[in-house]
Formats: structure tokens, C-alpha cells, sequence
């Protein structure tokens, strides 16, 4: 037992990768119980993923070195000092990260296992979402360069093959052409800065780099490049264009990882923002430029999703604006990262805001992608002009439906409250016109919801969904999965910031602190 | 100046690569474009481990006192060709199914999306 | 118009050498250039040969069906994940080279510095080698399938009926040459 626990980190991605290597023979030689075997994998993923949340909460950074006996340093000691294993460094933020991607992808199998009873191609489809969560536990784990790229490229191979799964007249296959285009181009610019950057400091360990990072041209180049590829991959704006289109096509469980992979992205950017690069170059301009990225996104993403008919292609227009408040409130935390007075009175909250807005995001935006996709099984229909009057059949839909449209609006006693609260208050401190901009924004996301709650549930009983009934249990599980963290998280947002959030900020704002773990204090 | 000639390549040919996925309006030559900047990137991450006068990296049979060039970056390029593949295969079968249902490969006339 | 029957012997002639040379590619990946991915594209190479030389209907009859492929790739991605965590198990370590040094299989010591390489040495990288390449065989042959199956292809039926209206028009005598 005590070799599971010293290898945690290793389990992460050996436990879903063989899951899925196994899922062909089995869905091949024994069918029967393909079901049981992906939720039994998907549960095991998850609960690894919880426990070394937890160990790194209780005891500090883990740094694992791959192919080392259990317990070795990333430097071995006949290499004088530079460390040259492949490591996995879990921090505050990275723990943070696991436990929103675990939550999500074990309440999204359960939905899953139901709604896709009557399709072929099954062992494939498992096969490739196991693969792509072993994508996402791995990309928030990574302390090495080149081993983030890869897992950015699994998360796009797997997440478009995933998307064009049923094919659907053609439509599928274009929304996935698009995504994996969009994201191919993003990761190749990540590589040519990966290069970039290993060529100035022969190293492609994080804390490497980072101890010894200057601002030369080279660096700005490459800042710019990483910047550009990872909100690509983040779905913000002005790079958007795959966004709505891949996620309306996708069937409705993948699209609740989609957002989750996504947000891995954000990840990313924030590790390279704060622990690569972090005071070596004057934040100012740098976080205000994150924060017009994340207006931009707010105000585009609603308006857009205002006219919208197709249900699911307008909640992907309003996961492209809440993206924008997560960048709004940790752009506010990099401008005055510089400034200790500043830091301290607003800088933190801002910060804890946008990553906490990060959990509870993914938590109600996939209630809602499941709630939908709950209503587009049973009808077969996606468009808001031919829906009408479901409350009278799918009572415990509609009930999770309204509970993810007063989270996404920000009504008390809801989770999303509590981190559209501590983003408004911090950022009025800093620039009162951004928090105005926000509030707006909030306001329309929540006419937008009335809209789409009223056509769609409320309303006499249309004569041709006499006959709809309740979705299957197993689906109704994973929605009550996730809406016991809305709720929970709602109402108990003190604990969660100080416990889960607080050494998330932290983790971020000290650089220092990311490199001691890793280089244990000497270089 | 000799030593730059593969840099200044490499920014050749990511341009073209660039404007063929911009401008071009055939599915395919999108594709063929995608595949023209990875093979650009990989160019430019085996340029940056070359050493003046350098061998192969390999301690079989290699001769006497000689330089090495850098493997670390080669296997950077492996790798990012091994994603290539699958990646241009994956875009070749969805362009494929494109065809099939829609009947042509002109990307103007994939609009079914937005309406 | 079918491909003739020289590119169809010379394919079968050429197939056993593509296939020898892709193995030696992949088992001697620790001393010289090579090593699984290569390997099994080499090997792949081979069953593109046989698919460009005979229609996608003859070789799933007269050759292997796509099924066997991916059974050799699912076989070959779990000899890796388990060589992998057979580490865990031995000595402790994800990826722990627990063949290293011990004489066993592939246990001899790694001189070091430049020597005439000795094939068994290196521990589990030639047999993770091995299982890469036969995973990236079975995957990529499985893939060429499935694009050749999407094809319209002729049936020998029909190749034969029109032929006789072509050589017509050509000038020859007697029908199909």
C-alpha cells in the first residue's frame, strides 16, 4: 500500500491510460460488462485524483521524477546538479485543477453510460474519453515544458475525435474539423516557444527556466506566442471562431469535458504568466492586456448569445463570456502583482475570484450541457422555436436547469454568487468602469436564461411531447452530482476559499516558492 | 550568414504555410498547409541543436573525438512528427465524411453551421 | 483500369524485405537511428504496398481482415502499459528500468562511452521498443484500411465488361488483352 501512495502522481495517468487500453479487448470479448468497467475506471481516476489533491493540501508541493526509485530528486546525483528527469510538480493550483476536472468527468460518465445505451462504436468512445481524461489530470500536473505540449495535443486529438463521434449529416465532422484545425495551429505555436526557450536556457523544467528567466526579445516573443496559442485553446476572444461551433455539435456529456479541457488551457496560461515569467517584466501593461482579453470576452460572448435559436450553440456563447470574467479577475491580480500595498488590500480577492470562478464554472455550466442534453434525448429536437412546455413531463430537469441558470446569473444561495461577488468588489477597487462593464454583462446572461427557461419549460403542453417522459436514473445521478457542489459551494463559500482557493492564489503569486520545491534551494 | 540560411527557411515556409491556410478555399490544401507549418517547426527545432562540425549522436561505432549535435531537441521532433501524423490522418478521415455528406470540399460552402 | 500484373508480383516479391528491414529498425533502437515509431511505420509501409497492388475487397479476403489489426495494436499498447507498471510492482518506480544491470533478458551492463553497440543490453527500452512498434504497425495499417475502404473501387466484373468496348476503340483485335 505504501507503494501506491509514494507513486500518486504516476497513478494519475497509468490508471485511466490502461483503463482504456484494456476497453477494446473487452468491449470485443466481453460487452457485457463495458459499462461497469468505464465506471469503475473513471471512479478510480477520480478518487486518485481526489487523494492527491488532498495529500498536496495537507502536506505541501509533490515532485515526482519519472523512471527514479520512489523518492528521488529530479536532479540524479551523478548529473552535477541539473536536472534532467521528466518531473510532475503538483501545487496548490494544480490540486485545485484535479479536483474540478475529477468532479466533472466521473458525473459526466454516469450521464454518459445512459444516453449512449443504443449507439455502436462504444468501446471506442470510452476508449478515447478515458484517454482524454488522462489528458486533462496530466496537463495540470506537468512540471516539465515539452510534457505540457503533449498533453495539450492528447487533449485536442482526443477531445475532436470525441466531438465528430456522431456523425449527424455532416454537420459533426465540420464543428470537429474546425476545433482540431484551430487547436493544431495553437499547439504548434506553443512548440516553436518551447524551442524558443530551450535554446537561451538548455532546460525544459519549469523551475529551471524559471530561476533563470530575463526579458530579452527572444522572451517577449516567445510570451506573446504562448499568450495567443493557450487562449486559443481557452476559447477567448478574438480567437473564439471554434468554440460555439464545436461545442454544439458534440454530444452533450463531452461537452462538459470540453469545458474542463479547456480551462486546463487557462491553466497553462496562468503557470506560464505568474511562475515562468512572473515579476521579471512590467505586469501593468501585461495584466491590463489580459484584462481587455477578458471584457472583450464578457460583452462579445453575451451579445452574441442573445439571438441565438440553437440551445446548445448559445450556452457555448456564454461559457466564451464567463471565460472572460475568470481572465478579468486574475488580470487584475497580474497588474498590481508588482505592488505590495495594492496586492494585499484587493489583489489577492481578485485573484481567489477568477479562480474560484474557474470550479464553480465548470460545476454549473456542465449541469446546464447535461440538463440540455437531457431534453434534446428525449425530444430529439435542438431548436428554441420548436421546444415548449416540457415542465409538465421532465419536472427534475427542468428543477436542475433553473438551478445552473440562477448559478450562472449570480443569485445567492448559488456558487456563482460568491466569485462574481469577490471578482465585482476587487475589481471596483482597482478600475471602477471594468466592474460596471461586468455587472452589465451579469444582468444580460440573466435576461438571457429567463428567455431560454421560459420557451423551453414553461408554456401550455405541446400535443407532440404528450408522450416524453423523465430521462433514466443514472443520468438524473450525474446532474445530482453537480448540483450538490452548486449548492454546497454556495453556501459555504468561506470554507472552500480558505481551504481549496486560498493556497491556489498563493501558489501562483509566490514563484519562489514553486522553484524551492523543485530545485530544493540551491540553484 | 551561412549559419542562418535554415532560420531564414524556416521563416519561409511558415509564411506560406500560414498564407496557404488562410487564403486557400480547398479543404485539402488547407490540410496540406497544416502539414507544411509542422514540418517548418520541426525544421527549426532540429536547426537550434546543430554544433559546428558535430556528428550523429550515437556512441555505436561513432569516431574518435568528435562533437556531438544535441538529441534532446531530436527527440522533440520525433515526437511532434508522431502527433502529426495522427493529426493529419484525423483531419484527412473528417474532411473524407465532409465530402461524403456534403459533396464537396469548398470550405465557403460549409456554412450549414451558422444559421 | 487495374494496376497489372508485374506491380502485383513485384508487390508480393518486395513485402517480406520491407517487413524484415521495419524489424530491424525497431529491435535495434537503443544502438543505431530507429527505434518503435519508425519501425512500425516501415512495417506499415509494407501493408500500404499490398493495398495500392490489389483492391480493398481482395485483401480482406485473400489477405487480413481490419479486425486482426486492431487487435495487434491493442496487444501491442498493452505490453508497454504493463512493462510499465510492472516497475511499480518490482522496484517502486513508474518506468523503472528493473532489467537494468540484472543480466536477465536484455540485463547486460552498458559500457560506457563509444564501444560496438551489444544488442542486449538497455534493459526494458527494447522491449518497449518491440511493443511501440507493433502498436504503431497495427494502427497505422488499420487506419489505411479504413481511408481505402471510403473508396469507390471497380470489381473485376466490371473492369472486364468495359474492356472490351476500350481495346475497340483502340484499334485491337480479339477483345481484352
Amino acid at each position: 500500500m505504501n507503494v501506491l501512495f509514494d507513486n500518486l502522481p504516476a497513478l494519475l495517468i497509468a490508471v485511466p491510460l490502461f483503463c482504456a487500453f484494456l476497453l477494446p479487448i473487452i468491449g470485443r470479448f466481453l460487452p457485457q460488462i463495458r459499462d461497469a468497467w468505464i465506471i469503475c475506471a473513471s471512479f478510480a481516476a477520480s478518487l486518485i485524483a481526489v487523494i492527491t489533491a488532498f495529500t498536496v493540501y495537507t502536506k505541501g508541493t509533490i515532485v515526482y521524477a519519472f523512471g527514479a526509485a520512489a523518492g528521488s530528486p529530479a536532479a540524479p546525483i551523478d548529473s552535477g546538479g541539473i536536472p534532467f528527469r521528466i518531473i510532475f510538480t503538483i501545487d496548490g493550483f494544480g490540486a485545485f485543477m484535479l479536483l474540478s476536472a475529477a468532479i466533472v468527468s466521473f458525473a459526466v460518465v454516469l450521464y454518459l453510460v445512459s444516453s449512449q445505451k443504443e449507439r455502436s462504436g462504444k468501446s471506442e468512445f470510452y476508449a478515447l474519453y478515458l484517454l482524454l481524461t488522462a489528458g486533462i489530470f496530466g496537463m495540470v500536473s506537468t512540471g516539465d515544458m515539452f510534457n505540457f505540449f503533449v498533453f495539450l495535443e492528447i487533449n485536442s486529438l482526443a477531445g475532436a475525435a470525441l466531438v465528430s463521434y456522431h456523425r449527424r449529416g455532416g454537420i459533426a465532422a465540420e464543428g470537429a474539423l474546425k476545433y482540431l484545425i484551430v487547436n493544431t495551429v495553437g499547439g504548434l505555436m506553443v512548440l516553436f516557444s518551447i524551442g524558443l526557450l530551450y535554446a537561451q536556457y538548455n532546460s525544459l523544467n519549469m523551475a529551471v527556466i524559471a530561476s533563470q528567466m530575463t526579458l530579452s526579445t527572444l522572451n517577449i516573443i516567445a510570451l506573446v506566442l504562448f499568450i495567443t496559442a493557450l487562449a486559443m485553446k481557452a476559447g477567448s476572444v478574438p480567437f473564439h471562431f471554434a468554440t460555439p461551433d464545436a461545442y454544439s455539435v458534440a454530444p452533450s456529456g463531452i461537452t462538459a469535458v470540453m469545458i474542463v479541457a479547456s480551462q486546463a488551457g487557462l491553466y497553462g496560461l496562468f503557470r506560464i504568466l505568474f511562475t515562468l515569467y512572473g515579476d521579471t517584466f512590467n505586469t501593468v501593461t501585461l495584466g491590463w492586456i489580459i484584462i481587455v482579453l477578458g471584457v472583450l470576452s464578457m460583452v462579445i460572448g453575451v451579445t452574441m448569445a442573445i439571438p441565438q435559436k440553437d440551445v446548445k450553440r448559445l450556452l457555448a456563447y456564454h461559457a466564451v463570456s464567463q471565460t472572460g470574467y475568470m481572465l478579468l479577475g486574475v488580470g487584475v491580480a497580474l497588474a498590481v502583482l508588482g505592488d505590495p500595498v495594492a496586492m494585499a488590500s484587493y489583489g489577492q480577492t481578485a485573484m481567489e475570484g477568477g479562480l474560484f470562478h474557474i470550479i464553480n464554472h465548470a460545476m454549473y455550466k456542465g449541469l446546464l450541457f447535461l440538463a440540455v442534453g437531457a431534453v434534446i434525448y428525449r425530444t430529439g429536437v435542438w431548436s428554441l422555436n420548436k421546444m415548449g412546455g416540457l415542465g409538465h413531463n421532465m419536472k427534475w430537469t427542468m428543477i436542475f436547469f433553473l438551478i445552473g441558470a440562477l448559478a450562472i446569473a449570480g443569485i445567492p444561495p448559488f456558487n456563482g454568487f460568491a466569485s462574481k461577488l469577490m471578482i465585482y468588489e476587487s475589481v471596483f477597487a482597482f478600475n471602477p468602469a471594468l466592474s460596471i462593464i461586468a455587472m452589465v454583462v451579469s444582468i444580460l446572461t440573466l435576461a438571457s436564461f429567463m428567455k431560454v427557461f421560459h420557451s423551453m419549460f414553461m408554456g401550455p403542453q405541446l400535443p407532440e411531447y404528450a408522450e416524453v417522459k423523465e430521462v433514466p436514473k443514472l443520468m438524473i445521478a450525474g446532474m445530482v452530482i453537480l448540483t450538490i457542489f452548486v449548492i454546497g459551494f454556495g453556501l459555504f463559500p468561506d470554507l472552500v476559499v480558505n481551504n481549496l482557493v486560498a493556497p491556489a492564489g498563493d501558489a501562483l503569486i509566490n514563484k519562489g516558492a514553486y522553484i524551492t520545491a523543485v530545485l530544493g534551494g540551491g540553484l | 550568414m551561412i549559419a542562418n540560411l535554415p532560420f531564414i527557411a524556416v521563416a519561409l515556409l511558415i509564411g506560406i504555410a500560414l498564407a496557404t491556410i488562410l487564403l486557400k478555399k480547398n479543404m485539402i490544401k488547407m490540410v496540406m498547409g497544416l502539414a507544411m507549418l509542422e514540418g517548418a517547426v520541426n525544421l527549426f527545432l532540429v536547426t537550434l541543436g546543430y554544433r559546428e562540425n558535430g556528428i550523429a549522436p550515437i556512441f555505436t561505432n561513432a569516431p574518435e573525438g568528435a562533437d556531438m549535435v544535441l538529441p534532446t531537441v531530436q527527440a522533440l521532433t520525433l515526437t511532434n512528427i508522431v502527433i502529426g501524423v495522427a493529426t493529419t490522418a484525423l483531419m484527412l478521415v473528417l474532411v473524407m465524411v465532409i465530402y461524403k455528406k456534403y459533396g464537396t470540399v469548398d470550405a465557403d460552402k460549409m456554412r450549414r453551421l451558422k444559421e | 483500369m487495374t494496376i497489372g500484373l508485374i506491380a502485383k508480383t513485384a508487390g508480393r516479391l518486395l513485402v517480406p524485405f520491407i517487413f524484415i528491414f521495419g524489424f530491424y529498425i525497431v529491435v535495434h533502437g537503443h544502438l543505431t537511428p530507429g527505434g518503435g515509431f519508425q519501425g512500425g511505420a516501415v512495417i506499415a509501409t509494407g501493408v500500404a504496398l499490398i493495398l495500392v497492388c490489389y483492391y480493398y475487397r481482395e485483401c480482406m479476403e485473400k489477405f487480413i481482415p481490419v479486425t486482426k489489426f486492431k487487435l495487434v495494436e491493442s496487444a501491442g499498447l498493452l505490453l508497454f502499459i504493463c512493462t510499465a507498471l510492472a516497475g511499480l510492482v518490482v522496484a517502486s518506480g513508474f518506468l523503472f528500468n528493473w532489467l537494468n544491470a540484472t543480466g536477465g533478458l536484455f540485463g547486460n551492463a552498458v559500457a560506457y562511452g563509444i564501444n560496438p553497440g551489444d544488442l542486449y543490453t538497455a534493459g526494458i527500452i527494447p522491449i518497449l521498443n518491440f511493443a511501440i512498434g507493433i502498436e504503431v504497425f497495427g494502427a497505422l495499417s488499420a487506419v489505411l484500411m479504413f481511408m481505402f475502404a471510403g473508396l469507390k473501387e471497380p470489381t473485376q466484373e466490371e473492369e472486364d465488361a468495359k474492356a472490351p468496348v476500350q481495346n475497340m476503340h483502340k484499334g485491337k483485335i480479339g477483345g481484352r488483352k
